[in-house]
Formats: structure tokens, sequence, C-alpha cells
């Protein structure tokens, strides 16, 4: 038999009120025990007194409801427990629960899980309600509510329909070579394919928009040790999370922060300092600053922006910084409030972490080219790399189908894309495809 | 033919169709005592309905049986009158095989090819019940005479005589009457044993009488010259060829048809059973494709020396004097006279989810089901469930144990055989099974061109396949063998291609003679006139080497995918599995589990309805399972783990 789960559904710690939810066959026979209810009303709150079978105290009370499958979140029985948000009372409900045969508490996720196993959901509005739950800016939430409208399964119900389509006049035109009316594969396929190949580039060339909104802008602060990039982090994300020291070269490793900057997901992150004779010779005690340096340079390398800070109160500017610029980095010279002697013949930011100077100009600079990355795009996006190895993978084989030198090799690049789509929301079958041929053609000796 | 007295067999074959045939030759062939036991010996290898072989699929089943050294190949070779290869515009994996069959000439060649094959005996007889013994496994036969056979295997191939009741406007007529029709008994024993059976329907035309057509102003269609014959152990056909003519119905035709719509038997309601979409009834054309203006309708000679004229395309289920108004309306039948109505049969059909990947019965060892009985339709899907049947009943019965038997079947990588097998077993046959390469996902790599390729070897290994053809082949191997190392040894570059006249990429790489033939504009005797040693090769060889090249980027894809198919495959799952106890499993896939019992974690995934969820849920309990002691004692999972725990 199925196990019958559950998990305390809110926050953890105090608070007005915390849901505890219950999935499977056993979620009524647990609820009617506790309750003293028989027989509860679908979907209605009941205001009950929950008692410890064993002990017969009061537990708490507390409004409950009761969802009868298939009409719930999971597709199973559902109980829902609304009780006082206090530890107390959560932690005897949790334990009369696993006093229940068939009950242990949830895994991870897994509610979720049973949703999609019971084909409540397909695996985008799965995945879109785990991005709903981490959601943290209010464009991360909207686009997570899109996803679960079911806007991307639609988006690609919608092209694997008119692959289904196209299939199935190739494979018509193989099957009945007999039949006057199984052509015109080149007359409505061709056409379908290279629409289809036209929009899903497109879908594709977003910028990353909907993944770097699911998963965070990412801002690396570069520049040579003592630049004072932890300081900068600092002040930008108002709070203290790296050590500041004078000693140059105290940031070993890659600090992050995760910042709400005009709705968009910023995560900044402060690097250790740059220095190259550090990777070259790397002594014992230097290894773990080479190794510091190292992931700095990739973290760079993946990064959405650079900001490339100069240490303003020396005279040459830092080389391996400069070697840095590019069309994603922003120039920021340090230490304003100090007497500044950089010799830097470029548009620079003059911030001080001190006094605040430049912090307003760098962050609405910033907040300019995040908008410019990803902002706009009324479409519904990609939110996953999982959907972009599928979907490139498709496009590439539809390609391939426009010059595949013989009709069963196309028929077979076709076959492949659908195979690819259906990685992202499910299975095509081949009957699917036999249907369409015997719907929309006159086929049969 | 002499009906045998003989009683004592391994193996009984039921039935004398294109099923019975080759299972019953298979059996034999396998070294099986085999009897086939049929109510009539005249009747073997008859065509019942379209006198033709082969075809898309179909064409690829008929070379899949001839490489594992059935008849049905042998046999359309020495009856076919028009040979055509289906597609040949078109890339060899999709081209089919298709002959026009004589129906006495193809009836006489089965007959004479079974009459005098060792280790078979015909018998004359009316199969009445099976017997068992003590373990519910086979044991016997006996027949409506009485007469009891012993034997450890049965293969039943009796077609559609499971409740036929024929359909012809308001006319009923029940098919299989006692005395005529094959044996009533065994639809008793199937019903006894609670065989979970679903109707089926499908419909013939009416046979014309040649002399009365007009052919001379009608399209004619050739067949092809040199015919490409079936099996890979003919040379070269020797029948004398005719041509097929085609013709169409007219919108008067279609008036006559949607006039007379509610005297169908099919749109009146009187039949239940599903028919088969692709071979719809000329009412049915007329109207779900409202707008076509016409229909084909090929005019199909059925003999030399016969005038009947089967006219395919125009199946129907109207009273007779529609029929003849109809047909009377198309163009150069006006005159056309019917030597035989065409009509309607539903029947009882098993669901084959009720068999094992050899076709034996999950509910009683040693008996098999092939052919029309599992829903399938067609000669060629009715020869190769035959043939696979014929070989594991054999196989079972000359084992010691049945448990321990050898067993013989093909995966979908490997056959069009196995994935004909695989759909019905996992899928059911909701409508009548019928062969499309779009069944098969692997379509590059199964070809009607290289089945002895694939399953000739494997033939030979499990004992089916006879000397001649064994030799056959392991001489076409090792030429093969020969011509691929020596097409893989030739390398050239693209300068000293240019330097001949054969101009590709100039990127400098060297390529070997395959991998150049892969380049469109790269031909054989463009490379022959470089490496004249090409020159010698056989055409058939040659033809193997080309398509070798031609497909080859495809097929290193498709090897990635066929490792992560054999995987699946690989996992077996327990025989008596308890989806109850099977975690997060909505109620209708667990039905449909049930129902199928699939044997494989990969059968389980294709059943239509079962979830890639789903399929995850079975594979943890399968794998947790798998690490409990107890569990496996208890459903009595496969004896070596046990022993290994």
């Amino acid at each position: 038999m199925v196990e019958t789960i559950y998990a305390l559904a809110s926050g953890r710690g105090r608070a007005g009120v915390s849901v505890v939810r219950v999935s499977g066959s056993q979620a009524l026979h647990s609820l009617e025990a506790l309750s003293g209810l028989r027989a509860p009303q679908r979907r209605k709150a009941h205001y009950v007194r929950l008692t410890n079978p064993v002990s017969r105290e009061t537990i708490d009370k507390a409004l409950v409801l009761f969802f009868e499958s298939p009409h719930s979140f999971t597709g199973e029985d559902v109980a829902e427990y609304h009780v006082h948000g206090s530890i107390a009372v959560i932690q005897e409900l949790l334990d009369c629960l696993s006093a229940f045969p068939n009950h242990r508490m949830a895994m991870p996720g897994e509610f979720t899980r049973r949703g999609f196993e019971n084909g409540k959901m397909d695996l985008t509005e799965a995945e879109a309600i785990n991005d709903l739950i981490n959601a943290q800016t209010h464009l991360q939430k909207l686009q997570a509510l899109k996803q679960l409208d079911g806007g991307l399964r639609a988006l690609y119900a919608d092209w694997t329909e008119r692959l289904k389509k196209s299939l199935a006049y190739l494979e018509a035109d193989l099957e009945f070579p007999d039949e006057d009316d199984a052509d015109g594969v080149s007359r409505v396929v061709f056409p379908v394919l290279d629409k289809l190949i036209t929009e899903i580039g497109a879908h594709l060339a977003d910028n990353r928009r909907g993944e770097i909104m699911r998963d965070g802008f990412q801002i690396a602060i570069i520049g040579a040790p003592n630049a004072g990039k932890s300081s900068l982090l600092n002040m930008l994300a108002r709070r203290d999370v790296a050590i500041v020291s004078d000693v140059a070269g105290t940031t070993r490793d890659v600090i992050e922060v995760n910042l709400d900057l005009n709705g968009y997901p910023v995560i900044l992150s402060d690097t250790a300092g740059l220095r190259l004779d550090a990777l070259d010779q790397a002594k014992d005690h230097d290894r773990i600053e080479a190794e510091g340096i190292k992931r700095a340079l990739i973290r760079a390398e993946e990064s959405d922006l650079k900001i490339l800070l100069y240490d303003g109160t020396q005279e040459e500017p830092d080389p391996y910084t400069l070697s840095m610029i590019d069309e994603n980095s922003v120039s920021v010279m340090s230490k304003a409030d100090q007497a500044t002697r950089l010799a830097y013949n470029a548009p620079l930011i003059a911030v001080s972490s001190k006094t605040g100077q430049g912090i307003d100009v760098l962050l609405r600079i910033i907040a300019e080219k995040i908008e410019e990355r990803i902002g706009g795009g009324e479409g519904i996006s990609l939110t996953r790399v999982r959907h972009r190895a599928a979907l490139e993978e498709c496009l590439k084989s539809l390609q391939r189908s426009q010059f595949a030198p013989l009709p069963e090799l196309a028929a077979e690049d076709v076959r492949m894309a659908i195979r690819y789509l259906g990685q992202i929301t499910g299975r095509v079958d081949v009957e699917d495809v036999l249907d369409v041929v015997f719907r929309d053609f006159c086929i049969g000796k | 033919m002499k009906s045998s007295l003989e009683t004592n067999f391994d193996v009984i074959v039921v039935g004398g169709g294109h099923a019975g045939c080759e299972a019953a030759a298979a059996a034999a062939r396998s070294g099986a005592k085999t009897a086939l036991l049929t109510h009539r010996l005249d009747t073997i290898g008859i065509m019942s309905c379209n006198p033709a072989i082969g075809g898309l699929g179909k064409g690829h089943l008929v070379r899949e049986i001839d490489a594992l050294d059935g008849v049905m190949g042998r046999v359309i070779d020495r009856a076919g009158i028009q040979f055509r290869m289906l597609n040949a515009s078109k890339g060899p994996a999709v081209r089919g095989p298709r002959a026009q069959a004589d129906r006495k000439l193809y009836r006489a060649a089965m007959q004479e090819m079974l009459s005098d094959y060792p280790n078979l005996s015909l018998v004359e007889a009316a199969a009445h019940d099976i017997l068992l013994d003590e373990n519910n496994a086979i044991c016997g036969l006996v027949s409506e005479d009485g007469r009891r056979y012993q034997c450890r295997s049965v293969v039943i191939t009796t077609g559609t005589f499971l409740r036929g009741v024929i359909h012809r406007g308001e006319e009923r007529i029940p098919a299989g009457r006692v005395g005529e029709g094959p044996s009533v008994g065994l639809a008793e024993t199937l019903e006894r044993f609670e065989f979970p059976l679903g109707r089926l329907k499908t419909g013939t035309p009416a046979r014309l009488d040649g002399r009365t057509i007009n052919w001379d102003i009608l399209e004619r269609q050739e067949g092809d010259s040199p015919q490409t014959p079936f099996s890979y152990l003919t040379d070269k056909i020797t029948v004398p060829q005719i041509a097929c003519h085609i013709t169409y119905t007219t919108p008067e035709t279609h008036q006559i048809i949607r006039d007379n719509l509610h005297l169908s038997a099919m749109y009146s309601g009187r039949i239940s059973g599903i028919g088969p979409r692709y071979c719809p009834s000329i009412e049915d054309k007329i109207v779900r494709f409202a707008d076509k203006e016409r229909h084909q309708v090929f005019l199909e000679p059925e003999g030399l020396d016969d005038h009947s004229v089967y006219p395919n395309g125009i199946s129907t289920s109207l009273p007779i004097e529609v029929q003849r108004a109809y047909l009377r309306s198309i163009q150069g039948l006006e005159n056309v006279e019917v030597l035989e109505w065409g009509y309607a049969i539903e029947y009882d059909y098993v669901d084959p989810r009720a068999l094992k990947s050899t076709l034996e019965t999950k509910k009683i060892a040693g008996l098999f089901l092939a052919g029309q009985i599992n829903g399938t339709t067609g000669y060629e899907e009715a020869g190769a469930q035959g043939l696979m049947a014929g070989v594991n009943a054999a196989l079972q019965a000359k084992s010691v144990s049945r448990e321990t038997s050898d067993v013989f079947t093909l995966d979908r990588a490997e056959a069009y055989i196995g994935v004909l097998i695989d759909d019905l077993i996992t899928r059911g046959a909701p409508e009548p099974y019928r062969m499309f390469t779009s069944r098969a996902e692997y379509r590059l790599r199964l070809r009607a061109d290289n089945a002895d390729q694939r399953l000739t070897q494997r033939g030979i290994d499990i004992g089916c396949v006879g000397a001649v053809r064994a030799a056959a082949w392991h001489e076409k191997a090792k030429k093969l063998e020969a011509a691929r190392a020596l097409a893989q040894s030739l390398k050239a570059t693209p300068n000293e291609l240019a330097a001949k006249g054969v101009h590709i990429n100039q990127d400098g790489q060297r390529r070997n003679a395959a991998e150049l033939l892969g380049r469109p504009q790269v031909t054989w005797a463009l490379l022959a006139a470089i490496w004249p040693e090409l020159e010698a090769i056989d055409a058939d060889i040659r033809e193997q080497i080309e398509i070798d090249s031609l497909y080859a980027g495809y097929m290193d894809r498709h090897e990635a995918d066929i490792e992560a198919y054999r995987k699946d495959e690989a996992l077996a799952l327990p025989r008596d599995l308890d989806y109850d106890k099977v975690g997060s499993l909505s109620n209708e896939v667990r039905i449909k589990l049930q129902t199928a019992q699939p044997e494989t974690l990969g059968a389980a995934a294709r059943i239509p309805g079962v979830t890639p969820a789903a399929v995850i849920a079975l594979l943890r309990y399968v794998q947790r399972k798998d690490h409990t002691k107890d569990h496996k004692a208890l459903d009595g999972g496969r004896s070596d783990s046990v022993d290994a725990a």
C-alpha cells in the first residue's frame, strides 16, 4: 500500500497559524481519529478540537479541511490541519500522526512529486511550484506563476502538436505510396517546419532571460587585492557579509549576497583579489589563495556583469583587472573619499564605501544593465537549463530535417525533434502520430 | 496429400492458414516432431482475403520470416504474378517488396512445400479440446472424432473462428458453423479458461468477373522488371507476370452509397466490433472524407487462369442490390458481373496481453496462440507470429523441464517481428493490428534488405534455420565482411580524389571509401574508377555497403538510443508483481499494468498511459525489493538470486 505522508507545510518556528498537510489513502482515517469528525464534508473548513489518541489530552483547537482524491493538490486524499503556530503544538501533532499505521514524514518535495506522478501537473508546472516557493523578488514570482499557469506547457504542447502533424504527413507519404492523396509533404510540412525553426530559435535567443530571472543575475566584483571589493560589497548589500580587513588577500573564496534590485534577483559576489604572482608560484601558504584566485577568474567568466574595481589611491590601474574589460563590465574607482591619483583615461564611477558617495549612481547603472539584459519580454521564458538543452537538440534536428537527402531521414529528424520536446513535458507515442494519419488522410486499399 | 495417422507428437499446430503453416514448419525445422492439424488438408495455404503479400512493413516481415528460414517468402516467389518494390524512389529503409499472388499457385506451392517437410505430419481433423496434466500444462489434444493426441505444446492459429458473424445489409450469417468451420470446441476451451476476449471487425469487397470489365479504358499499373524476389534463396522469378489496373469511384457512386447508408450493416449499428482505421470500408471513406471527389480502386487479378478480380479499396457491408448499383457506377465496371458479394465479418479475438513474449499463454504452459486470433490482420503479421510461436513451442517441447527451456524472442531494435509481438503483448489490439514502418523506432536499421544480416545467425544459433540457408548465409556473410574491410582500407585525401576527377570539400581529411560513399556526389562507379578492386564486388554486397554509408550518421545516433532501450529491457519485472504494493501509482496506471503484466521495465514504459513518473516509481519499487530477501522468497522470485542471498 502507498504510505500516507505528512509534513509541516508552513514555515518552521513560532507563527500565528501553521499548516500541517497529510496525503495518502489513510489521511481520512487519521483526521477522523484526531478530530472526532465522522465523514467530514469535502473541501470545507471544520473547527475542531484535536485530541492525542493516547493521552486523551487536547493537542490544539484547529481548523481542518479534507480534500478527497483526486480533487487535491497531490491527487490523493489530503487532510490539512491549520493549528496555532506553536512549536509544541506542531511537534505533538506530528508525533501523533507518526503513530498511525502507514504514516510517515514526507521527504522534501514529495507532495509535489505525488501530484506530478498522479498526473495533476506536468513537469514544467511541478518545477514552477518549486520556483514559486523559492521566489524572492516580485518579478521572479510573476515568472513562476506564469509557468505554473501552464504557460510553458501550452507553448511546448502547441509545438508538439504541429510537429506531430508534420510527422503524420511525412509518415503517410512513406507508408501509403499507392494512395493518391498522401502527397502534400513539401506543400504542407516544410512551411510548418520553417516556421517552427524560427519560433524555437527566437525562444532560445532570449539572452537566457528566464533562467537568469529564476537563478539570479550574477554580478562579480573583480579587482586587485585591497582594491576595496569587500567594502563595496558590504556597502551594496548594506549588511556585513564579508570579512573586511586591511590585510591584502583576506577574501580567499567567493562570497555571495542576494539582492533585490527593482524586483530583479541579483547575486553579488566578492572574489579573491587578483594577484597573478600568487597563481604562478604558489608557495605552500599561498595555495589557498591561488585556489581563491582561480575561482575568482571562473566566477568572472560566468557572471552576467563584472564590476571592475580599481584602487583610487594607486597611480597605476591594475593591469590584470584592465584586461577584463568587455561589454559586460562596469569600471569603478574605489576610495573616492581619500586623495585619489589614479591615472585612467576612460569614464569611471567614483565610489566611496565609507561615505556612500557614488553608490546610487553605481546601483542605477547596474539596474540599467540588468534591465537591458533580462527586462521587458512579455512572452513566456525558458527557465531551466534542462529545457534549453532539450530545445537546442530539438532545433538542431529540425534544421537537419530541412537538408535531409531522403524523406525517411527527414521523418527521422522530425521524430527526434518531437522526442526532445517530449523530454520537457512528456512522451509522444507512435499511436498519436498514427491517429493523425488516419484522421486526416483517406487511406487504405 | 495424405493425412497422417500418428498420434504422438512434440508440437501440434491447429489451423492451416498463414500462421499455422509457419508455426508448423518452424517447429519441424527446430527438430520437434510436429503435426499440423486442420479440418481440411486442401485448405492449407489458402488466401482468404486480398491476393497479395508484402507492402510497407508487411514486406519487411516477410523478409524476416525468410531470414529465419520460414516458408512464406519462397511460396510467394513461386506464386507472384506482379512484383513491385514500393517506395523505390525513397530510401532503402522504407522500401517494401509487394507481390500480387495467384491464389491457386500460392496454395499449391504452400501445400507442396509442407507435404514433404522433414519432421512434419499433416493431419486432417478438427481440434476439439486441449488436454492438461496435473500442473495445468499441455499434455495433448483431442479431436472432434474423439481421437486423442499426445504432445507437449499446442499452437492455436485458427483465425477468426471465435463467434464469427458475417454481415451484409440485413443478412447475418454465423461463420464457423459446426462441421464446416474449424472446431467450435476450441472456442469453448478458451472460454472455459477465461481468456480475455475482445471483438473486432473487418470487411472485404465483392469479387468481380474480369471478363465483364472494360479494361481498355483503365489506367494500367505495371509490375517491376526485373522482379525482386522475397526470399534470399530465390534467384529469379519464373512465374508469368501481369499488369493491374486502377479505376476511380464517381460522384454517382458516392450518391448511391450516401442514399443507402442506413442499409449498411456497419452504419445501422448492427456491428459492435472495432474496425481497422487504415482499411476503411467505402461507406466509411465517403462519410469521413465527404469532400473527396473520388477514391482509388485497384483492380487486382486473383490468378493467371482465373477470371476473378479483387477490387481493392472498396470493402463494404451494403446489401447486394446496392453493391451492384454502386459497382456499376465506377469507370470500367459499367457492365460488371459479381462472382461473390462483399461483406463485413465480426469476430472475437484473445486479448494478446494474455501472452508472453514467446506467444505462450500466461495461463496454460505449453499453449501458444498466433495470428489473427491475437487481434492482428494480414498474412504477414500472422506468419511472423506463427514462426515465433512454432520455434518456442518446439524449444519447450524438446526441453527436459518447461521452466528451464530456451526461449527465442527478438527485440524492437532487431526486427519488425520484435516490434509486432512487443506491441501486441504490451498494448493489446484495440483495433485490428497491422504493421507500419512508423511503428519501428529503429526503422533505418530494420530494413527489408538486411533481414538476413539481422536474423539469420540468430536463427542458426537457436536451431530453426536449415542447412541450405545456413550455408548460403555463411557465404554471404564472408563476402560482406571482406567487402566492408576493403571499403574501409581504401583511403584518399580530397586532393588525391580531385586528381581523379572526384571533387569533395578540400579539408585535407583522409577518408576511406565507405565514408566517401556517404557524400551525395560520390558514387560507387566513381570510386571504382580510382580503385578497380571495388569492381569485383557483387551487386547485392555493394548495395549493403552503400546503404551503410547512406545512413551512417543517423545510425550512430541510434546506437545510444538502443543502448538505453536495452538497459530498460534488461530489467525484468517479477512475473507476479503485485502492483497494489507499488507506491505512487494512480488507479488508472495500476489497472493498465495489471492487465499487461509487462515482462520488463521497458515494456511497462511502452504501455499507453503509463507515465514516466510511474515507470520511475516501478523502478524504485523493484530495486528496493531486490534488496529485501523475504520479499523475494515470498513471490518465489528468480531462484538464482535467492540462492545468492
